[in-house]
């Protein structure tokens, strides 16, 4: 039995990871926005075989009440095993371009509210020498592209944030993993045309679960966004700068 | 967004909603002037979950409670038949009734009252159902069952999403103690045999015929025969997941006479012995295509449609040869010609079983096929039976009200309950509801 705590835990692909941690018998606690919706994954996780779930809202960009809610969930779980971040948004690139106002907003979503979220809670792991932070950050933050700079740039800043705490946290013993999806058919992408490359929020849970396992720096989920990322980042500068990604 | 049934065919621009809680379905109510379906897994072949504004139940996918002792699940509309299994048969339960796919929602199974290869024993899915929550066009969520609220649940109850939308229901399941079945297999060499076997073994649970429906002549209706019973040795297994998948359409020519004929041939002579009894798990007996995904891909982009129906006892062998023959003579082809039995109708207004024979077949769209149904459809009115909405993709008014007398009673619920106009699909409005 692992104690398991999950913030942004409604979130499509959240959701299929608490159900795969439930199966396995763990201690879960969840931290999300919806009300409704935490109530009945709640009541869903417990039949599907996890040993306890505890919950509570929050709203990740209150800064000032990460502390609080962050000690209550130890408090419950008695403890962090694992803690998987997965909140985001995906904010209209058009609007941001217009409106500083939406980009801060949006990166206090997708960047600092996360980063927040980690100073407590890699204190906390790494005073105790155990657990594993996995945070979901996105192919999008590996390179710049005009069509979607703003949520990129968020999630850079996460992906960067998360190098640094590696490194920082490699002697405690805390595992870090940073989880980067590509295309995953949740109620963000709702709008977008689906093909080949776009994956289930099942797929990418259970990607993610083996990486825990395996203790993966960095999981591409599906696999084969590593290669995709390598070779987008491989493009020179210029020839990139006049692509219409 | 473009939006089709299973079957590829009508492909709809719709504004796609996938609410994550029921207070988010009120709020998309709240504000809305266009024609609103409902939409589960998108397994219906035709039109009957497309509308201006379609609602997914996809992320209303929770176990809110089960009953240990009695097997009463209560969950979300947006649960699947396969999420059910894989958490219940280890726990020792069953679906009381299923269909030929597991990836179909609760909301979709109630809305079409889907049957399975027990309805002349057991009856349809809602046969099964304690009670459910609806949301109505007013946005107020009520509760109905056979007893409370009982014309809305008779017209909810395969009401195709027309009532409103289902958000929850109570399912009776149904005690196992292994996930096995026992298949008996029978060669029947024309449709008389198949009809005889079908009366044979009536007391059998499950039972299927399989018919090449390409044959002609003595072999008109030659078919195998499938009965099972849940075997009570055994482990509690679920099957597994894997399966392979058609990403693309395939060449619409891929599907012509010559190959399906082939096809039935090897699959009929498959069965060496007239009889075979062999154990076999679930997963194969009841969901055979489920193991390759997106199979409606092998029918190219034009798409294609089921053509299923009822013909009630009286006119069943005489009505079925009919049929058969001019299938057979137009030299249309089919993959799949299922033959089922069905026992008494219920008390739904628009529940397709009524007491006979169903026989359910694949085409793909093609011009002149429309025209070729028609046909078809005067025969089956002829006979006193009926198509079923969940597969039909072109049926006509007419043709709709006559065979479903209890229509207009339905369309009397919905009224009162406010459905109209708010709850519509392009089904409906084909068919004049
Ligand atoms: C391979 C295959 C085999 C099949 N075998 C059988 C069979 O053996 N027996 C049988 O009876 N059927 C069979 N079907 C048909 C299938 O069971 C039905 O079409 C079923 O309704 C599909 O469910 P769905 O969740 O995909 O619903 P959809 O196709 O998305 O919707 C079907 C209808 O249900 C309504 N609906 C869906 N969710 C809700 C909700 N939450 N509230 C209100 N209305 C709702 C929709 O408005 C629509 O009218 C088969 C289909 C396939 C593809
Ligand atoms: N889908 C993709 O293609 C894709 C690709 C790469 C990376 N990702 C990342 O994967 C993660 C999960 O996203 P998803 O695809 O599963 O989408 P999702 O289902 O829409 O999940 C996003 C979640 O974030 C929550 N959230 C947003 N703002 C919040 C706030 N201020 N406070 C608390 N919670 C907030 C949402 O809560 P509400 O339900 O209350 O709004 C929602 O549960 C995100 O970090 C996303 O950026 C997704």
């Amino acid at each position: 039995m692992k104690k398991i705590l999950i913030i942004g835990a409604t979130s499509a692909i959240a959701e299929a990871v608490a159900r795969l941690f439930a199966k396995q018998g763990n201690r879960l606690y969840l931290l999300a926005r919806n009300k409704e919706r935490l109530t009945a994954m709640a009541t869903d996780l417990t039949i599907r075989g996890a040993e306890a779930v505890n919950y509570a809202s929050i709203d990740v960009n209150n800064f000032y009440d990460h502390s609080l809610l962050l000690n209550e969930a130890i408090e419950k779980l008695d403890g962090i095993d694992i803690v998987l971040i997965a909140h985001g948004t995906l904010p209209s690139q058009k609007i941001c371009e217009n409106d500083f106002g939406t980009t801060l907003k949006e990166f206090n979503t997708n960047g600092l509210s996360t980063l927040s979220l980690l100073t407590h809670l890699a204190n906390y792991m790494e005073s105790k020498n155990h657990g594993t932070i996995a945070v979901i950050s996105s192919v999008a933050g590996d390179r710049g592209r005009q069509s979607n700079y703003i949520y990129g740039a968020a999630k850079g800043m996460v992906t960067i944030f998360l190098q640094g705490l590696r490194n920082r946290l490699q002697n405690s013993g805390v595992q870090v993993m940073t989880i980067k999806p590509g295309f995953v058919d949740t109620p963000m992408t709702v709008d977008f045309k689906k093909g080949l490359l776009w994956a289930s929020p099942d797929q990418v849970a259970s990607d993610i679960i083996k990486g825990i396992d395996k203790k993966c720096d960095t999981l591409y989920t599906p696999f084969f966004w590593r290669y995709i990322m390598l070779i987008i980042k491989a493009i020179p500068e210029n020839i990139f700068k006049k692509l219409s990604l | 967004m473009l939006l089709a049934g299973w079957g590829k065919y009508p492909v709809i621009d719709v504004d796609l909603k996938t609410p994550k809680s029921i207070e988010a379905i009120g709020e998309i109510l709240s504000h809305q002037a266009t024609t609103t379906i409902a939409r589960g897994m998108g397994r219906s072949y035709g039109d009957s979950s497309l509308a201006q504004q379609v609602i997914s139940s996809q992320y209303l996918d929770h176990f809110l409670s089960f009953d240990t002792e009695n097997g009463l699940l209560r969950c979300r509309a947006g649960v699947s038949l396969n999420e059910i299994l894989r958490l219940f048969v280890p726990k020792g339960w069953f679906l009381p009734v299923t269909p030929g796919t597991k990836y179909i929602s609760i909301g979709g199974a109630i809305a079409a009252d889907v049957h399975g290869k027990n309805h002349h024993c057991h009856g349809t899915f809602c046969d099964h159902i304690r009670s459910l929550q609806l949301i109505l066009a007013s946005g107020e969520t009520i509760a109905c069952s056979a007893e409370e609220n009982k014309n809305l649940f008779h017209a909810t109850c395969g009401g195709m999403g027309l009532t409103g939308i289902i958000t929850e229901a109570v399912i009776k399941l149904k005690p196992i103690t292994s996930s096995h079945i026992m298949e008996t297999t029978y060669k029947a060499s024309n449709l008389d045999e198949a009809f005889n076997l079908f009366e044979q073994h009536e007391q059998v649970t499950y039972s299927v015929a399989w018919i090449d429906c390409l044959a002609r002549g003595e072999k008109l209706g030659r078919s195998l025969i499938m009965l099972g019973e849940h075997t009570s040795a055994g482990k509690l297994i679920t099957g597994s997941n894997k399966a392979i998948t058609i990403p693309i359409d395939l060449p619409g020519w891929l599907l012509n006479k010559y190959s399906i004929q082939t096809f039935n041939f090897l699959y009929y002579n498959r069965l060496r012995q007239n009889k075979r009894e062999h154990t076999i798990h679930y997963e194969p007996f009841f969901y055979p295509l489920d193991t390759i995904h997106q199979w409606n891909n092998i029918y190219g982009k034009n798409g294609f449609t089921q053509y299923q129906f009822v013909l009630p006892t009286s006119a069943g062998r005489e009505g079925m040869k009919t049929i058969l023959k001019k299938i057979a003579d137009s030299g249309r082809g089919s993959f799949l010609a299922v033959l089922k039995a069905f026992g008494p109708e219920n008390n739904n207004y628009l529940s397709f079983p009524i007491k006979g024979y169903t026989l359910a077949l694949d085409f793909k769209i093609d011009k002149g096929l429309f025209s070729f149904l028609d046909e078809l459809d005067a025969i089956v009115l002829d006979h006193g039976g009926r198509l079923y909405l969940a597969k039909d993709v072109r049926m006509n008014e007419k043709t709709f009200k006559k065979s479903y007398p209890l229509w207009a009673s339905f369309q009397e619920v919905r009224q009162h309950y406010g459905a109209i106009p708010i709850f519509s699909s392009k089904q409906a409005q084909r068919i004049g509801l």
